[in-house]
């Protein structure tokens, strides 16, 4: 076994065939480079074009496989379109697929075309969100129950971890019926929510559930998954929105299964 | 949760958490998930193996765990790694490494394989397999990258040889020397995908059957085949691509009969990523190619039993 | 200004009891339930879950396949073709439809 030591300088010339294969990769101005060539000194523009075509068409289809509610709306012609653009100027970081697509919402938001439709960066931060349930670590959520085998004068002390697939979009816009109404099979007609949304994105078990949260609830939500007590969040979120119903908010998380049962062990 | 967990740690130095399923010989298809139920429900695919793609299975949970997991107390399973960029010249990436590892550990596969190719540069990701000059630089970098991931995943991966569209102008040996010194070097073992050797053949103008006779049969662990489509050149010549979304081609069935007729029956999986058909057109290709395997198992026993007498 | 209304332990108990009480009629609904609910403009459903479409959206996979797609090219930006924006009519009299421009980037 060779040590990783002897790998020094000497050997280091000859190793610096990315840098000139990959900016032609995703700028189609950007010429054939000239490290490659067809056999026999047959020209090698439609070959590396190949490898163009590989990077930029399979990315494309990731964000296209991410973000379907999103490409239902706009259309496929669009979609690829606006999703070329940001393949461009933020391709992934990591090599797990899965993650690509963070910058999407954002990028949306500020892409020209798409500035009549602003609420599309909010069914697309929805759309990641499911995701990134899809992917989260399993763990059982804390059933109801739970809540009362606890003492009455105990509840408002209570502090709740969040189930690792919980997420939270805060929307201006009824992103949820939207996200809901194109993720759905069958036609989408008028749409007639009026309010803004905010949605609570949970996988208790193996179904990613996407819901609209009720008035108010989002700062009880947010308070208490940064570890407020259930009394102190339930406070807060009644003093920040007069239409706050607890009891509502309490069913809309534990059917969710947003929090995770006490003393879990994570694989 | 709790008990599996200390189910597991116990099952670690007692045994598996999975049957001990046998691949030798048997023909394979990719594992998608909307073949799952079709699978479990076809009482004709009881025999066979399935490759997943390793970063499918890098999240933390969730549906494709709850699937492979399925698949795995049935099956063998074939754990093809995409995204090492093993033939880049940068350092791996050791948190991907760890999560490679930590696949293995996971689900006991029976092959563990990766590519002659590299897909990450400083921190992009191009997600693609991009190709790499065969140089002397390259084939000791490359080797450095084999020995690191083995001695991390405690076992010999299996090196996939590539399809490519363009050469390499400073290349300075052919792909056959260049894969056959890499195993003398690090003693890891290959996975031949014979579409790949067809389709790099046609593009590059050489003999598939010369780089067959070139190439080191003897270590070959798995193949693989797969379906191309036909692209033109700059000079109007055909073009092959890899493409993974039509039936294996005539041509390619015919080279892998040749190698099983010479090697014996080595796994081997159809690969299909792309306009995934349902999954009887899936399973017809993998039981033609244990067609191939069977008859050629025939003849290697017949042959196994007249030396010994 | 409080920015904290007091919660009583009583009016804590009693909303939770409320809450776990229900449990029986919250379930989850199919995804034909919540396009019903949807329809009749129940807009205060807010238990409203979708579940069942895992299969088609499972998010995006790896390949180590070339593709034989061609669309790598384009920076033009002709048309927009039917998305469900030119037929979702939204609040505020906002249709979504994205203005059909016409024109191409320099390449």
């Amino acid at each position: 076994m060779r040590a990783a030591e002897s790998i020094s300088g000497d050997v280091a010339d000859g190793l610096d065939y990315p840098t000139g294969f990959v900016p032609a990769l995703l700028d189609p101005g950007c010429a054939t480079p000239a490290l490659v060539a067809g056999p026999r000194g047959k020209a090698a523009d439609k070959r590396f074009n190949v490898y163009r075509n590989n990077v930029t068409v399979s990315l494309i289809e990731a964000l296209a496989a991410a973000f379907p509610a999103t490409m239902r709306i706009t259309g496929e012609t669009f979609f690829r379109a606006m999703a070329r653009f940001h393949v461009r100027e933020t391709p992934p970081v990591s090599p797990l697929l899965f993650e690509y697509g963070r910058d999407f919402p954002a990028f949306i938001e500020r892409y020209e075309h798409a500035r009549s439709m602003p609420w599309l960066a909010d069914v697309a931060r929805v759309e990641r969100a499911w995701l990134d349930a899809y992917h989260a670590a399993d763990a059982p959520a804390l059933p109801p129950h739970a809540l009362t085998s606890l003492p009455p004068d105990a509840l408002g002390d209570v502090v709740f971890e969040a189930h690792p697939s919980t997420r939270m979009v805060r929307s201006a816009y009824p992103a949820v019926t939207i996200f809901a109404a194109n993720r759905a099979s069958g036609p989408v007609g008028r749409i007639e929510a009026t309010e803004p949304e905010n949605a609570l994105v949970t996988r208790p078990a193996l179904e990613v559930e996407v819901r609209r949260l009720p008035p108010g609830a989002d700062v009880f939500l947010g308070s208490l998954l940064s570890g407020e007590p259930l009394a102190s969040a339930a406070g807060t979120a009644s003093a920040r929105c007069p239409e706050f119903d607890l009891a509502t908010a309490i069913v809309v998380m534990l059917e969710a299964g947003a929090f995770a049962a006490p003393g879990r062990m994570r694989r | 949760m709790a008990k599996l967990a200390i189910h597991a740690d116990r099952g670690a130095s007692e045994g598996s958490r999975f049957p001990a399923h046998r691949i030798d010989g048997l023909a394979g298809t990719s594992f998608k998930h909307q073949h799952l139920t079709s699978i479990l429900d076809d009482e004709a695919s009881n025999r066979g193996f399935f490759e997943v793609h390793a970063e499918n299975y890098m999240g933390e949970g969730g549906p494709p765990h709850a699937a492979l997991t399925r698949i795995r107390q049935d099956y063998p399973v074939s754990l093809h790694g995409v995204c090492m960029s093993i033939g880049g010249p940068q350092p791996l990436d050791k948190a991907h490494l760890g999560r490679f590892a930590g696949l293995i550990e996971r689900y006991e596969p029976a092959l563990v394989s990766e590519h002659l190719a590299w897909s990450t540069h400083e921190t992009t990701y191009y997600n693609d397999l991009l190709p790499l000059p065969y140089t002397e630089a390259t084939l000791q970098r490359v080797g450095d990258h084999i020995d690191e991931v083995q001695e991390r995943i405690r076992r010999p991966i299996l090196l996939e040889n590539p399809s490519t569209y363009v050469l390499f102008r400073e290349s300075m040996m052919g792909e056959t020397a260049f894969i056959r010194e890499l195993v003398r070097r690090t003693g890891c073992r290959l996975l031949l995908d014979i579409n790949n050797v067809f389709v790099s053949a046609t593009n590059h103008g050489f003999s598939a059957l010369e780089y067959l006779a070139d190439y080191p049969l003897e270590h070959v662990g798995e193949i693989h085949l797969a379906g191309h489509a036909e692209q033109e050149d700059d000079e109007g010549d055909l073009l092959l691509i890899d493409s993974h979304d039509a039936p294996v081609a005539d041509a390619v069935w015919t080279l892998f009969d040749i190698v099983i007729g010479r090697c014996g029956p080595i796994p081997t999986l159809i690969e299909w990523d792309s306009a995934i058909p349902d999954w009887p057109v899936l399973e017809a290709e993998a039981i033609a190619a244990q067609a191939i395997l069977d008859r050629h198992a025939g003849a290697f026993l017949r042959e196994k039993s007249y030396a010994r007498r | 200004m409080s920015t904290k209304s007091t919660i009583s332990a009583a009016m804590l108990a009693s909303a939770v009891a409320a809450a776990v009480s229900s449990f029986a009629i919250a379930a989850p609904l199919s995804e034909a339930e919540v396009k019903a609910a949807m329809d009749a403009g129940k807009e205060k459903c807010f238990g409203v879950a979708l579940k069942g479409q895992n299969d088609c959206a499972a998010g995006p996979g790896t390949t180590c396949q070339a593709t034989s797609t061609v669309d790598y090219q384009g920076n033009a930006w002709k048309f927009v073709d039917g998305g469900t924006c030119t037929t979702m009519q939204l609040p505020d009299g906002r249709k979504g439809s994205p203005e059909p421009l016409s024109r191409d980037l320099p390449s």
